[in-house]
């Protein structure tokens, strides 16, 4: 099993920032979260968090369902104030700026927050009412694919429509930054494509985006950043490939004739060597240049005729399921 | 990385308070409107209570003037039935639905909300008191209106008290709780509030316990009497909203 070697790759918080080039002008970061701690009486849903969203970026907030995603972002949001740490969002204090800070952001709430009974183009048109400059909302709506529901009350669309209704409600404003709670959940494998895309089209337009997700191939895909959470700490942080790159290759499998002494391959090597199937070896661990020709060396020594070789490089599920699974389970 | 088309670049700015709470006050009046069992709450029972007490002998009342009695006492009414039990259901739902929460984070602020809440139901119970006070004419209801400003500013304090009462129920309970409590106030206050029957026989404490009762008399009074408000439904009706609204602003939660 990888260890937890990944934990120290914090160019989320260090000084590399690729959103700077957006920054002139407006130094400070979209989001900037520092030791936040938030509980829920005995339970302390969020414990000692930081993170920091550069201008024009995506973090993808990354945990299982409980890890502390959501109240992280209701401490981003406003909803309610950290119990410890700080938060600067657009520079401002999310609830002591509150309604100055509000116009520029963008919400997605994970669920709810409309009016059922409303149509959705009542709803999207209420929220558009509130900007001097929103959005077309015919525009948003047919980018969504949710043209021919305008006249559907919110209640009688399925959930991925309304989830789509609800980052249509957290764009229409013309945000700086946006902030979407789990924005894919519900969706089908088309929505999802497309939310994508617009997601992407958003990074690209300037705007910042704080997601949570607990979709790996989401984070890989759309994220520059990566904060794995985990029981309300952050377990690792960093791009999808520096946390896939972390430890190097992982797995070396090796096809030679069957039956070869496995403790002799494995001797002097930091890395776990079996017999899969018959003439089918598996070296697994941290393996980096050096160790992978001495594995060629020990087989070799064994005098083993090797006909293919095959590496494997960890994924970010690979990753994700590491870390997680030590601490909860 | 896609290249920018500049759809979504950035470009926040609230619009003027009075747009924004302009179309929130039209959406809340929609959707009112659009909520069946809300209407028979705010003027079906009204009416039915107009028209079978006021002119039939069906209860019995302390005078022989039925539709004096009746008609101001109906008005005080559907001030309850909006302000109160339908505010206080529709906000305990919202507040379920993440709608308060939702709203409450956007341009629009919460103090905003409030104000849009508030002026739909004045806007509403503005309506619902020219219709039925209308119905009453018909029905052979002669008003005094020597004494509307008492009458209207009685209203005015009533509406403030129950839009608290309902606020502060909202915040304690569950919706479908909320639900049964307004639902079973609203019963109770119609027929001990001096609606279709005498009142309970309590003199002046009655007042301080039952606004109802309180805003029907001062409405019998000035409407029908075309006499002053007592001092003490004055009294009464001020210490109930001061009461209900600092009540509400503790109480009241946003989800």
């Amino acid at each position: 099993m990888p260890e937890r070697g990944v934990r120290h790759t914090a160019a989320v918080r260090g000084g590399s920032r690729p959103g700077g080039q957006y920054s002139f002008g407006m130094p400070e970061a979209a989001v900037d979260v520092q030791d936040v701690i938030v509980r829920y009486g005995e339970v302390t849903a969020v414990d000692g968090v930081s993170l920091t969203v550069p201008r024009a970026s995506i973090l993808a907030l990354l945990g299982d369902n409980g890890a502390g995603k959501t109240s992280l972002l209701q401490v981003c949001e406003g909803f309610r104030k950290p119990d410890g740490g700080s938060v600067r969002i657009l520079g401002l204090d999310p609830t002591g700026d509150h309604d100055a800070l509000m116009p520029r952001l963008g919400i997605m709430l994970q669920s709810g927050g409309v009016y059922p009974w409303a149509t959705a183009g009542e709803i999207l048109r209420l929220f558009a009412s509130y900007s001097a400059n929103p959005l077309d909302v015919d525009m948003l709506l047919d980018r969504l694919g949710l043209r021919k529901f305008a006249k559907t009350t919110f209640r009688r669309l399925s959930g991925g429509e309304q989830q789509r209704l609800s980052l249509a409600v957290a764009l229409v404003g013309r945000p700086e930054l946006v902030f979407l709670d789990e924005p894919t959940a519900g969706m089908d494998v088309g929505a999802r494509r497309t939310t994508w895309e617009l997601v992407e089209d958003l990074r690209a337009d300037g705007v910042s985006v704080l997601l949570t997700t607990h979709l790996l191939d989401e984070a890989e895909s759309l994220a520059d950043h990566v904060v794995i959470i985990d029981g309300g700490r952050v377990a690792a942080t960093g791009t999808p490939a520096e946390l896939t790159a972390a430890a190097g290759i992982d797995l070396l499998q090796v096809r030679a004739e069957p039956g070869l002494p496995i403790a002799a391959l494995a001797a002097g090597l930091d890395a776990k060597v079996t017999e899969e199937a018959p003439g089918e070896y598996a070296v697994a661990g941290a393996l980096d240049t050096d160790a992978i020709a001495a594995v060629l060396t020990r087989f070799a020594q064994a005098g083993a005729r090797v006909t293919a070789v095959n590496t494997r490089r960890r994924t970010l599920e690979d990753v994700y399921l590491a870390l997680t699974a030590g601490a909860s389970r | 990385m896609t290249a920018s088309t500049g759809t979504f670049t950035p470009a926040p700015r609230r619009a003027p308070m009075r747009t924004i709470l302009r179309s929130q006050i039209r959406m809340e009046l929609v959707l009112t409107a659009r909520r069946g069992e809300a209407v028979v709450l705010a003027m079906g029972v009204p009416l039915l209570v107009l028209l079978g007490a006021g002119l039939t002998h069906a209860t019995n009342l302390p005078t022989d003037d039925r539709l004096g009695y009746v008609v101001p006492g109906v008005l005080a009414l559907t001030v309850m039935s909006t302000a109160f039990t339908g505010q206080a259901i529709t906000t305990g739902y919202e507040r379920s639905y993440g709608v308060l929460k939702r709203l409450g984070a956007s341009p629009l602020t919460r103090p905003g909300l409030l104000f849009a809440k508030t002026a739909a139901i004045l806007c509403l119970v503005g309506l619902q008191i020219l219709a039925l006070a209308a119905v009453g004419v018909v029905a052979g209801w002669r008003p005094d209106l020597t004494e509307l400003l008492p009458a209207i500013g009685v209203t005015v304090l009533a509406t403030a008290a129950y839009c608290g009462l309902a606020l502060f129920i909202a915040g304690l309970m569950r919706p479908e709780t909320v639900t049964a409590a307004a639902t079973l106030i609203y019963v109770l206050m119609l027929a001990a509030g001096g609606i279709m029957f005498a009142a309970p026989g309590l003199g002046t404490a009655g007042w301080f316990l039952l606004p109802l009762a309180a805003h029907a008399e001062a409405l019998r009074d000035t409407l029908t009497h075309g006499t002053a408000v007592p001092g003490t439904i004055w009294l009464s009706l001020t210490l109930w909203a001061v009461v209900a609204l600092t009540a509400a602003a503790r109480k009241f939660r946003w989800e």
